[in-house]
């Protein structure tokens, strides 16, 4: 068996996996009691704070009929055909500003203000052009995502080590080949950084666009926890969307960006 | 078989022209080294010949005809190894190939015979990021090899390396040459280098931007840079390296 020629750390989180355990015990803990406190000495109204008891029953009654999961899955889904979509127009275009000077002097300025606007302003625009459904959401998702997405191929695949393109060019690489060959994976950890901040500005895009709608999913159930005047049900939602929002960055975003960087020795 | 006629290039924000009226011919299976002071244009010309760069104005012909940008007729070695990070040394020797379309059985052939020249074989699966700065400039050296291009283009290939490296890999690459007799043309700082390899050392000066000296050099091969012979040759070029580098010097200090 060859033995590597150089030993590589093997990069293990040093924290124990009972400290978060303990952290967040703790937390709840003194929540609880913060919020048992609050109520007796009558800063606010029982069902007008929210507390870790009236969360979990909220966790319990919306996890009946699997009416959480399936609007996890349907704005996971949403977010997913979204962001494949803005990613698809946000390559495009950012090859555009690459290759295209003219392109590029005119169209970058505008895209970059463009970027700039909170994605929930988007939603009016959207109800207005599709109506209260299904596209409006998945509108607002790609806008508030595809242009930063753009935006990020652009500069990722601009600013690549110069001298990958002259060795390349030298070997008869040109055109497609050059791009898809050379360009697109020395830009790689570039560009997943910028996929990964799109992916962030997608979901939380796709928040903004469910909670005008009353399609099923996160934003509807927060919506209808402001609804019932339930406080405990807004903040298990949002407590859920930020933990999907996590799962995803982690679990998706994070193990590709790492296996990447490893391969290349840069992690 | 490779020429340059009137080969002129002048950049847009510079003073003077960086070359003049560049005249110059290599035959084929020949090595060529051209040394000059620090920024005297060196790389620029190799470049040109490259095709990566346009002349301001002249002609560049391989075998008779003119070229117009970078092939794989003039493959490049670079003194960072430019191997592609995300490929595996074996990979990244293949590359050139594989781009060009050959089969694949073809192309672990040549690259493994290259890849055993410069005894890399047993790194074949490594990543660059494993791999010495020597080591690297071995695997860059397979690369281009494999190309089987007409003419291998070298840009101060050692002169990242250690001392120790260096002198081993030029001994390599000297053996490497007289096995395959590829065209060479290797621009380098250093002359015992330039001595140690060419069969024509070429003086590039910056005063005149163009060839001002041309050294045939008349020794066997394997060189020793102990023999007498191979000291007079690196005294004369280094005579005239200096005398160009204090002119400079000494015009720099008049302006300034």
């Amino acid at each position: 068996m060859l033995k590597k020629w150089q030993a590589k750390p093997k990069k293990k989180s040093s924290a124990p996996w009972w400290g978060y355990l303990l952290f967040y015990a703790l937390l709840i803990g003194l929540w609880q009691l913060l919020y048992m406190l609050g109520v007796s000495l009558e800063w606010w109204k029982p069902y007008a704070f929210p507390n870790p008891a009236g969360v979990w029953q909220s966790l319990l009654s919306l996890s009946r009929d699997w009416n959480l999961l399936r609007a996890i899955l349907y704005s996971l889904s949403r977010a997913a055909l979204g962001f494949l979509l803005a990613c698809l127009i946000g390559f495009v275009l950012g090859l555009l500003l690459l290759k295209l000077p003219l392109f590029s002097r005119y169209l970058k300025p505008l895209i970059m203000g463009v970027q700039t606007l909170p994605s929930i302003c988007w939603v009016p625009f959207a109800i207005l052009w599709f109506g209260l459904n299904q596209q409006a959401i998945l509108f607002v998702v790609v806008m508030g995502s595809a242009f930063g997405i753009a935006l990020a191929v652009e500069s990722g695949m601009r600013n690549i080590d110069p001298i990958y393109v002259k060795a390349a060019r030298t070997m008869g690489a040109t055109g497609a080949k050059l791009i898809f060959r050379v360009i697109f994976p020395a830009a790689l950890p570039n560009l997943l950084s910028g996929l990964r901040q799109g992916w962030s500005f997608g979901w939380r895009a796709l928040m903004s666009g469910e909670v005008m709608s009353s399609a099923i999913g996160l934003g509807h159930s927060l919506m209808m926890g402001r609804d019932l005047a339930d406080i405990n049900q807004v903040m298990l939602v949002m407590i859920v969307i930020i933990l999907v929002g996590v799962a995803i960055d982690k679990g998706v975003f994070s193990s590709i960006e790492e296996r990447v960087l490893r391969q290349r020795g840069l992690a | 078989m490779l020429e340059l006629r009137n080969l002129c290039m002048h950049f847009e924000n510079a003073k003077h022209a960086t070359l003049k009226n560049i005249n110059l011919q290599i035959q084929e299976g020949s090595f060529t080294c051209i040394v000059g002071a620090s920024g005297c244009g060196k790389s620029t010309l190799l470049n040109l010949i490259a095709g990566l760069t346009l002349p301001s104005s002249g002609s560049i012909l391989l075998d008779g005809q003119p070229i117009s940008g970078p092939g794989r007729d003039r493959v490049m070695m670079f003194q960072e190894s430019a191997l592609f990070p995300w490929l595996t040394v074996l990979e990244n020797v293949c590359f050139g190939m594989d781009i060009n379309g050959m089969p694949k059985a073809k192309q672990l052939e040549i690259a493994e015979h290259y890849l055993s020249m410069v005894h890399l074989s047993r790194f074949k699966d490594y990543r660059v990021h494993e791999l010495s700065g020597g080591m690297k400039q071995r695997a860059a050296l397979a690369r281009a090899l494999c190309m089987d291009s007409k003419i291998l283009l070298m840009d101060e290939p050692f002169s990242a390396l250690d001392k120790q490296t260096t002198n081993l890999l030029r001994e390599e690459l000297a053996q490497i040459w007289q096995q395959t007799k590829k065209t060479i043309i290797l621009i380098t700082h250093s002359v015992e280098e330039a001595v140690f390899f060419a069969d024509r050392v070429l003086f590039l000066s910056e005063e005149t931007a163009n060839i001002a000296g041309e050294y045939v050099i008349d020794l066997p091969r394997p060189r020793h840079i102990e023999s007498p012979e191979f000291i007079r040759y690196r005294q004369d070029i280094l005579h005239q390296v200096r005398n160009e580098v204090e002119k400079i010097e000494h015009a720099e200090e008049m302006a300034g």
